[in-house]
């Protein structure tokens, strides 16, 4: 039992280190969550770098342009490159989730013209299955396309879309037949964003951003040869995606059991016995998430795939942070209500993520789906019961 | 990233459950629930010492077989989730290690080849009544050969051979070696929560013992024992923990109301799930504890408390909701869900309960940051 490098990923990690350190400055500090022109910019730029260095998408084949590399050596990647200042954010919808999709169903056309430019940051996908009567059960989505004659004409909303006022691709999940029960009648598209029937409006949050996107549809044509999959089959293809979603998804940005022992030491409540016992119970979750995620990287170095297992880090990372973000705010008593970052201790972390927790706990599967998924799929239990497994989707009742 | 054990170890976690699940049923545990003269299962005592089990990280050149930490950790799991009755804890993780870490070369030469072939039975005594003991006020006394005073509850206290006994010496504390089988030591039986682990009271009428360490500053000595057994209990709560967990998963997914397995509806699902994951939180603290047992690493006092409360809140959730599981039939005797809530408890509170080892995993943290 050790916590070391085998010889080989050392190497790796050696290399890496080199590549970043030529090619970016180091992270003063935990940034924020920076966006606009000129942050999307300089992520493009970093994009293209990382590509022509050998460094993007470590996993895919050679033959699409990854490394051919292992999930072992990505990991080593993004470990190293989460402490250097490297934009990344972008990208990791995109590649993380829908060019896989494109890979796994597209045509060679498909593959020859979008993962070159996706891969080297000329292109940003996003990707649009959420609507708002289809969230956690996202197969009950309602965005109809319709065929005429080699179009498919596409009408609809969907909702929660990450970056789509800078995507220039998206894949889109449609219903295109109602007559059958909900998951059969899916079909996946890739969509231009830039068509004009194509409308992105920002959504206004309940954190006060507007990081987060609705998209409309109004009579969008897409050619049949951008299909992914069969006709009905949508489901079958959205399943991969969101197998990387999984994949992707893990620990929640923001405060942790150190920033908030700092800040307890500095308020002096190092000697309050609650204070104390709470500190621990956050100590050891903290520890619990990052030693679950070594034994992970322990099966993925020994060549193991993680599986639904893999649920638990946002489960307990997206809770713990808004526990600590709750308390850190208490703990300034009145004072705490303040946001603003030139007054709030500590550059306002505790009001900022206190307020985006509760969407941690939600996007990229809920708490409850998250447990469902570890209590049908890691120990077995029966499924949900859903009554509309065998009803056409037009006779279901929906709200 | 190696964060995990070795095949070796993994197999010989294999063997071991493979021979408690035939040697240490739930009907074996329960002739020692139902019978109040049977203190321990000496069969079963009898069967781990030939396996070597109880010498297993005790060097060679005391009779052991060598292996180390790690070793040990693996079996304590596998002790954990068999619930088994016997002494193992109080004569491994406290008696062995003590004299490891703190016995002189007579002490060892003397005691841990008796350890190793099963003929000596350890037992710690510090607690003298509610209330966690102050190791700085104890009311049992120590001149530098005779001990005087009442220990309450001692684990294993009415069947070991040997006790260590915390004791207050020169305005400090004191760890002395008693052998138990001498005039003036007298045994009451005790009886608690768990009846599987026996307990007794040891009243000491100027007994003859003998320190392990330094008079009146054994301290830091006890701290280290505490830390180092502190992350084999919770290896043996993480193994009860998972099999508790386990216990009402099978539960759920066979019995039937309102026309589908229980298991089906997300009230049961999730309270499931939410014990797998406090589960998987005690098993990554318990393995970094162990790393740090086996290597003496300098973060051993935070690993070790770590561990211990994720796996006391795991093994306490699993146990209590392994009955709600069952229903009224986990409120039955007959039914074993109660022998997992006893243990649970038993474990939790048997080298300080959760609320001081809190205290110890943030002094240490302060400790790492002043320094």
């Amino acid at each position: 039992m050790d916590f070391n490098d085998t010889p080989e990923e050392a190497a790796f990690r050696a290399e890496a280190r080199a590549f970043l350190k030529a090619n970016l400055p180091e992270k003063k500090q935990a940034g924020g969550r920076e966006r606009g022109e000129e942050f999307l910019k300089r992520a493009k730029a970093w994009q293209k770098t990382k590509a022509q260095g050998g460094f993007a998408q470590i996993t895919w084949p050679k033959a699409v342009g990854g490394r051919g590399g292992t999930p072992m050596q990505q990991v080593i990647w993004n470990q190293e490159e989460s402490s250097f200042a490297a934009p990344t954010g972008p990208f990791q919808i995109g590649l993380g989730m829908c060019i896989p999709t494109v890979i796994a169903f597209g045509s060679d056309e498909h593959k020859k013209r979008y993962v070159p430019k996706a891969l080297i940051g000329e292109e940003i996908w996003c990707q649009l299955f959420s609507e708002p009567a289809a969230g956690s059960d996202v197969a009950g989505l309602k965005t109809r396309a319709v065929r005429d004659g080699d179009d498919w004409v596409i009408n609809g909303q969907k909702v929660w879309t990450t970056g789509a006022q800078f995507s220039d691709y998206g894949i889109l999940l449609t219903r295109t037949d109602p007559s059958v029960p909900k998951h059969k009648g899916l079909t996946m598209f890739i969509v231009n964003m830039k068509d004009p029937g194509v409308e992105v409006r920002p959504i206004h949050q309940a954190s006060g951003g507007r990081e987060f996107n609705e998209v409309y549809f109004t009579d969008v044509r897409i050619p049949d040869s951008d299909r992914l999959g069969e006709v009905g089959a949508g489901w079958k293809v959205a399943l991969v995606t969101l197998m990387n979603e999984r994949l992707a998804v893990g620990g929640s940005p923001g405060p942790d059991y150190d920033e908030i022992m700092k800040f307890g030491t500095e308020m002096g409540l190092m000697s309050d016995q609650a204070f104390r016992e709470k500190l621990a119970d956050w100590y050891i979750q903290a520890q619990g998430y990052k030693l679950t995620k070594f034994r992970t990287q322990t099966a993925l170095s020994r060549g193991d795939t993680p599986g639904p297992e893999n649920s638990i880090g946002k489960i307990l990372t997206a809770n713990q942070l808004q526990d600590i973000c709750n308390s850190g705010i208490e703990l300034q008593d009145h004072y705490g209500l303040i946001n603003d970052e030139e007054l709030a201790p500590m550059k306002a972390i505790f009001q900022s993520s206190f307020m985006w927790a509760p969407g941690l706990r939600i996007a990229g599967g809920t708490d409850e789906i998250l447990k469902n998924i570890i209590a049908e799929r890691v120990l077995g239990l029966p499924q949900d019961v859903r009554v509309d497994k065998d009803i056409a989707f037009d006779q279901m009742k929906s709200g | 990233m190696n964060f995990d054990f070795s095949e070796d170890q993994k197999f010989l976690g294999d063997q071991a459950r493979k021979y408690l699940s035939e040697q240490c049923t739930t009907a074996e545990v329960r002739k020692v629930l139902n019978d109040d003269g049977m203190a321990c299962h000496e069969s079963l005592w009898n069967g781990i010492a030939e396996m070597g089990w109880l010498g297993t990280a005790i060097p060679e050149e005391y009779g052991g077989l060598g292996l180390g930490m790690l070793e040990l950790c693996v079996l304590a799991e596998e002790i954990g989730r068999a619930l088994a009755p016997v002494p193992f804890s109080s004569t491994v993780y406290m008696l062995a290690e003590a004299l490891k870490l703190g016995g002189s070369e007579a002490q060892k030469q003397a005691l841990l080849p008796e350890i190793a072939a099963g003929k000596v039975i350890g037992a710690y005594a510090s607690s003298e009544g509610p209330g966690a003991p102050d190791l700085s006020a104890l009311k049992t006394t120590f001149d530098g050969s005779k001990l005087n005073g009442t220990k309450i509850p001692v684990l294993d206290g009415d069947i070991a051979t040997h006790a260590l006994v915390t004791a207050a010496e020169n305005g400090g504390v004191s760890l002395v070696l008693v052998d138990l089988n001498q005039a003036g030591v007298k045994r009451t039986v005790v009886k608690t929560l768990d009846p599987t682990r026996s307990h007794a009271e040891l009243e000491f009428t100027d007994v003859a013992g003998e320190r392990i360490g330094e008079a009146g500053r054994a301290g830091p000595l006890i701290d280290k024992l505490m830390d180092r057994a502190a992350v084999l209990i919770a290896f043996e709560q993480t193994g009860g923990a998972d099999r508790a967990v386990e216990m009402a998963t099978d539960y759920a997914k066979s019995r039937y109301a309102f026309g589908r397995p229980i298991g089906g509806y997300q009230a049961i699902k999730h309270k499931l799930a939410d014990g797998w994951v406090k589960n998987q939180v005690a098993r990554s603290n318990a393995y970094y504890g162990a790393w740090a047992l086996s290597t003496d690493a300098g973060e051993l006092p935070e690993a070790a408390a770590a561990a211990r409360v994720a796996a006391s809140e795991a093994f306490w959730f699993a146990s209590k909701e392994n009955i709600q599981t069952h229903g009224g039939m986990g409120f039955t005797w007959e039914v074993d869900c109660h022998l997992f809530y006893r243990r649970a408890k038993l474990l939790a509170v048997q080298v300080g309960s959760p609320k001081i080892w809190k205290e110890k995993l943030i002094s240490a943290l302060e400790n790492k940051a002043a320094a």
